[in-house]
């Protein structure tokens, strides 16, 4: 990798990384009080009488699954709001004309999606420690399921904004298909809790694998098969990164 | 000597089936100041969108300083600074930051990025608003902030998209010497306006772009030798008499002034002495418009009715 590769390359991360910490009110506080929020409720209020799940009490079970929410919805927000906002502005000009190689545009704003995506997922982290203990079984598995979990999500908010041509298209994805991806994921549940059928539906949701790789890392259960999970969500990583840079190359939702 | 831009048999249709380019072939040398004239939708941004790599081409070849953008695209980029018509910088940034992030896309290191951005910052006279919100600049300083950011990665090309648009007198001559300035380093500067004083004072060269095509491309001075009438207006002492009008075959335009179309080959003393035979005084004379603008007019509308009667 050249010099000047490398210097666009850092150029792009730290603006992204300056703009998250520039708007924290925006971008850190807002899902740090909402999981705050799932913690009371779901974990301490209801998750009393709920009792055991997965071998765990239900709060134990529960704080993975919250973590990788807000990851998810972190990672997929940041680079959506940040991309599209340089395309509405048309400030993504000043990328498009200069000989910064397409990769580095796409690696630069996945790199700010990671940077919030762990941010939130460690002050989640921190927060859940106030209302239960955590066990980490495998602090590799949870490292590396959090990472790739939020690039596939930062790759598919990229592919989001490149499309969007108005705000109403980057609020549609996340309501319509991330946010019931996400709920029905296996976040607050085991899907061994459900009749069979729903069980094989539910093996069709992406985020199930996510979620409970990341609970395995922490708790050592899962629903799903660990090497099946990191086998989805590699294949993700892998054509979700073709995608978008296939879209780049061609100016797809950015040149007219 | 090099050539600077060659674009060859550029066609660009978009998807709603707009033609914008129609085979465009357009040279321009090394070290000048070429002024690209067309009025609005002719295919000037367009044209400066593909050279930039804003537009995709539908066919036809773009070079660089001798670098194809089709076969060597980064090569291209890193030889242009873009100056577009349209504010398209983060306003939530600080002027420092925008030029130094523009520089570091362009791979310079933010030790040079940040000494360049204090040099051109000040030349523009921009230094003491660096660190405020890009937002809060006003229009003219906005256009500034565009004109060094384009500078930063110190470009062999500089395409200015109706730079003085809205910027007043004061400051668009403040960004004419800017521009004598930079072209004096040896880089060559693109510039569309409608500001046709403007492309008379900075360019030797000049094309005219309308629906897609280049219907002139010469010198300034060599277009202005085919303009054979112009149009004056006199200002007189009292209101001219319908004797003096028929006379001169002149219109009046107000109480006390008359305006009439004088030859090239044609004595401005032969119309002072008709005016001095009828009693008037001529306290002030000027051209009705600017003589560029008006062969400007002539040419574009030309085009026009070509293309209505085809």
């Amino acid at each position: 990798m050249s010099n000047t590769t490398l210097t666009a390359l850092y150029t792009l991360g730290r603006k992204e990384i300056v703009r998250i910490l520039r708007i924290w009110s925006q971008t850190i506080l807002p899902p740090a009080i909402t999981m705050t929020l799932y913690f009371v409720i779901f974990g301490n209020l209801i998750g009393k009488r709920i009792g055991q799940m997965g071998g765990f009490d239900y709060m134990s079970f529960i704080v993975p699954g919250l973590v990788m929410m807000s990851v998810i919805t972190n990672s997929y927000g940041n680079i959506v709001s940040s991309f599209f906002g340089a395309k509405f502005s048309k400030h993504i000009e000043e990328m498009l004309v200069s000989p910064m190689p397409n990769w580095v545009i796409l690696f630069g704003h996945v790199l700010g999606a990671l940077a919030r995506g762990l941010m939130v997922g460690s002050i989640v982290t921190v927060i859940a420690l106030f209302f239960t203990e955590i066990h980490v079984y495998n602090i590799w598995i949870v490292i590396s399921t959090v990472v790739l979990t939020s690039i596939v999500f930062a790759l598919g908010g990229f592919i989001n904004a490149c499309y969007a041509t108005k705000f109403d298209d980057i609020a549609i994805i996340p309501a319509f298909i991330l946010t019931p991806l996400t709920y029905l994921g296996g976040v607050f549940y085991s899907i061994s809790l459900l009749p069979p059928f729903w069980q094989s539906v539910s093996k069709f949701n992406p985020v199930l694998y996510m979620v409970n790789a990341f609970r395995y890392g922490f708790l050592g259960v899962s629903d799903v098969n660990i090497y099946t999970a990191y086998a989805v969500i590699l294949s993700f990583v892998i054509l979700l990164t073709i995608i978008c840079l296939y879209m780049l190359k061609k100016g797809i939702g950015l040149r007219s | 000597m090099t050539i600077a831009l060659k674009v060859s048999h550029l066609k660009k249709t978009y998807k709603n089936g707009t033609v914008a380019l129609k085979g465009l072939d357009l040279e321009v040398q090394a070290g000048e100041i070429f002024a690209l004239l067309g009025p609005n939708g002719a295919g000037k941004s367009t044209l400066i969108g593909i050279i930039s790599s804003l537009v995709n081409a539908t066919s036809g070849e773009v070079e660089v300083f001798g670098d194809s953008l089709h076969k060597n695209r980064n090569k291209v980029k890193s030889h242009i600074g873009l100056v577009p018509q349209e504010f398209n910088f983060n306003m939530f940034e600080k002027p420092m930051d925008v030029l130094v992030n523009q520089a570091g896309y362009y791979g310079v290191p933010r030790k040079i990025a940040l000494q360049r951005a204090e040099k051109y910052l000040k030349q523009l006279q921009l230094w003491d608003k660096r660190d405020g919100m890009s937002r809060m600049l006003s229009g003219g300083m906005k256009r500034r902030l565009m004109i060094a950011r384009a500078m930063m990665n110190e470009p062999k090309l500089l395409i200015l998209d109706e730079p003085t648009a809205g910027v007043d007198i004061e400051i668009r001559r403040s960004m004419w010497e800017f521009v004598q300035q930079i072209a004096k380093n040896g880089t060559t500067i693109i510039l569309t306006t409608h500001y046709l004083e403007e492309a008379e004072q900075l360019c030797k060269n000049i094309a005219i772009i309308n629906h897609g095509e280049i219907i002139q491309n010469t010198t300034i001075k060599q277009l202005l030798t085919t303009l054979d009438i112009e149009t004056f207006i006199f200002d007189l002492d009292k209101n001219p008499s319908d004797e003096l009008l028929r006379l001169l075959n002149a219109e009046i335009t107000d109480d006390h002034s008359i305006q009439l179309d004088v030859k090239k080959s044609e004595a401005l003393n032969d119309v002072f002495k008709k005016i001095d035979a009828q009693g008037y005084k001529v306290l002030s004379m000027r051209n009705k418009v600017n003589r560029l603008e008006e062969l400007f007019f002539k040419m574009t509308q030309k085009d026009s009715n070509k293309e209505n009667a085809a």
